[in-house]
């Protein structure tokens, strides 16, 4: 699985940054609100990505990732709002001829063959990277003749990422690509993702994981209850998710440091007091310093899930 | 839908895979996986040939009056005939679409370049491919259990009758399956199929109908499937609702399938 930008790189024809192709954004979601019953799943969203960029979309569960990218691939449509990719609207097939989408690793049609289904998604381009090319790619040329069913959960969605890229797309949207693979698999897939981005082409990739969206994206936009919470390059956005858990004991009456580097969300019982913050050294530094008579400090990461709860809830503060 | 308003760099190549990628052509590849996929599960095709075979035995084969008469023996296999290719299309290929399109796989397919038609011909086709290979026990089983006799310059004309009277309840299922829940898709299915067969007189002949029955029995898209194909099988006249009426019904319901099919997103969350 070596990157080869003229496999899976975006059709020769449509080349991505063209002076009046550059006008027209990859991706232009405005004002877009959806709701199902009484979840709204999403809540006035826009986002603009433009051809070539490669963009993170980083959430708990819930938080309207994949009503997003369903809207981007044309299977659902905007309560509110309008969704264009490369111009056109997504629920015209037409508009889905440059866009390449991965299935949920689940759906792939068991009994049919590894090569049956490539042959099946491949036949709806007009010039789709052949098949034996796309499956030596991802590593899955031995599988040709297998029955779907008989693949292993890695294989399964190694071969659903492949089915994004068999039609030479502009536009890429991976739903959680590597959920459940192992590190070894995952960095494969990587890779392999990574040709398509370095040949121009453009990425929205769902993820749980931080990590991946880094290895993958440059800019990050973060999804909460619907909301974006937080869109910018990586490393903005990192220092925003990636904190630390801080937990110690402090007497009564003494107040909890909220504020001091930059600590926010602090939950307080008795004597414990528990806070997220992303400077954690700063913090405690902070803490010395001042001379807080804190004991049994402890530091651990905090999940990104914590992270997200303590976005939102420094965003919705005052509507909850 | 209207073609999108892409900028004049990309318009060239949009519309030379407008051309690539032909309508007809993705039928036939939607078809083929449909096809594939039935035949690796050998047992829905044993049971959709069964089915019609089984009909003819008890309600054919078994009354002797009818078994020995040649008219009556063929009218009534060309009956059974209609009703066993229809159900073959209401549900194994109508119906059961709603159990499809909630599965994760065809939330896939619809994000990919293909629009209402294809999708809906690949169903029709393999459809009526089903249907037809289900008939093949029923012809043997009458043609040696039976006097039913069709003439050899009778078999394309019947066989076209088939397939033209399926269509008007081949796409009254997929207007079903696109609009409902599964299991409401098969329950209406089912509440549809019986007396639409039985006014139609898939069982009994229309002759035996009430007068009033029959006057309704001639709008119904069963009862015209029934004259066609009874008509191509045994030279019986042919009213001249009998066209009209299958048109009409067809293109209503086709009409309905599409629009459920664009309105469709898959599954429905609550």
């Amino acid at each position: 699985m070596t990157p080869s930008p003229t496999t899976t790189g975006p059709h020769p024809a449509n080349p991505p940054a063209r002076s009046t192709a550059a006008a027209t954004p990859a991706v232009a979601v405005d004002r877009v609100s959806r709701s199902f019953a009484a979840v709204t799943a999403l809540d006035d969203v826009s986002l603009t990505v433009a051809r070539g960029e490669s963009v993170g979309i980083l959430g708990p569960n819930g938080a309207g990732k994949s009503t997003l990218l369903a809207l981007l691939a044309g299977t659902r449509r905007p309560g509110r709002g309008s969704v264009r990719v490369l111009g056109g609207d997504p629920r015209d097939p037409a508009t889905r001829r440059r866009l390449g989408c991965t299935p949920q690793q689940t759906g792939l049609p068991a009994t049919l063959r590894v090569g049956e289904v490539v042959d099946l998604v491949a036949g709806h381009f007009p010039d789709p990277v052949p098949r034996g090319e796309l499956l030596e790619r991802f590593g899955l040329a031995e599988l040709t003749r297998r029955q779907c069913g008989g693949l292993s959960g890695g294989q399964q969605r190694r071969l659903c990422v492949a089915l994004a890229f068999a039609g030479r797309p502009d536009v890429v949207l991976l739903d959680e690509p590597t959920s459940g693979l192992d590190v070894t698999a995952r960095r494969a897939l990587w890779e392999a993702v990574r040709g398509f981005t370095a040949a121009g082409g453009t990425l929205l990739l769902s993820s749980h994981h931080l990590e991946e969206v880094e290895a993958l994206s440059e800019r990050v936009v973060v999804l909460g209850g619907g909301r974006v919470l937080a869109d910018g390059p990586v490393a903005d956005v990192r220092s925003r998710v990636a904190l630390r858990r801080v937990r110690l004991r402090l007497p009564a009456g003494v107040p909890e440091p909220v504020g001091a580097a930059g600590a926010g969300t602090c939950v307080r019982d008795g004597e414990r007091v528990e806070l997220l913050v992303p400077d954690a050294d700063g913090l405690v530094r902070d803490l010395v310093c001042r001379q807080v008579p804190f004991c049994d400090l402890e530091v651990s990461p905090a999940s990104l899930e914590d992270a997200f709860l303590a976005i939102t809830g420094a965003e919705r503060g005052g509507r909850r | 839908m209207t073609a999108p308003t892409a900028p004049a760099a990309t318009t060239a190549p949009l519309a030379s895979g407008r051309r690539g990628a032909s309508a007809a052509r993705l039928t036939l590849l939607h078809a083929r996986s449909q096809v594939l996929e039935a035949l690796r599960v050998p047992v829905a095709v044993v049971g959709t040939t069964a089915f019609p075979a089984l009909s003819l035995l008890f309600f054919v084969v078994s009354q002797p009056q009818i078994a020995r008469d040649p008219a009556l023996s063929t009218a009534a296999a060309a009956q059974l005939s209609v009703f066993a290719v229809m159900s073959v299309c209401l549900f194994t290929y109508g119906a059961s679409t709603a159990e499809e399109r909630a599965l994760p796989w065809d939330a896939h397919l619809r994000t990919l370049p293909v629009g209402a038609g294809p999708r809906l011909g690949a169903k029709l086709l393999t459809g009526t491919a089903f249907g037809l290979l289900g008939l093949l026990p029923v012809v043997l089983l009458a043609a040696v259990l039976t006097e039913a006799a069709l003439p050899v310059h009778r078999w394309l004309p019947s066989v076209a009758a088939v397939v033209a009277g399926a269509l008007p309840v081949a796409v009254l299922g997929l207007a079903i399956g696109f609009s409902l829940s599964s299991r409401a898709a098969l329950a209406l299915a089912q509440v549809l199929l019986l007396p639409l067969a039985f006014a139609g007189g898939l069982f009994f002949p229309p002759a035996m109908f009430p007068a009033w029955l029959d006057a309704v029995s001639r709008w119904l898209p069963t009862r015209a499937a029934r004259d066609l194909v009874v008509g191509a099988a045994t030279g019986a006249p042919v009213p001249a609702s009998t066209l009209p009426v299958l048109a009409g019904w067809t293109l209503l319901l086709a009409a309905l399938a599409v629009a459920a099919q664009r309105r469709d997103e898959g599954r429905r969350f609550r």
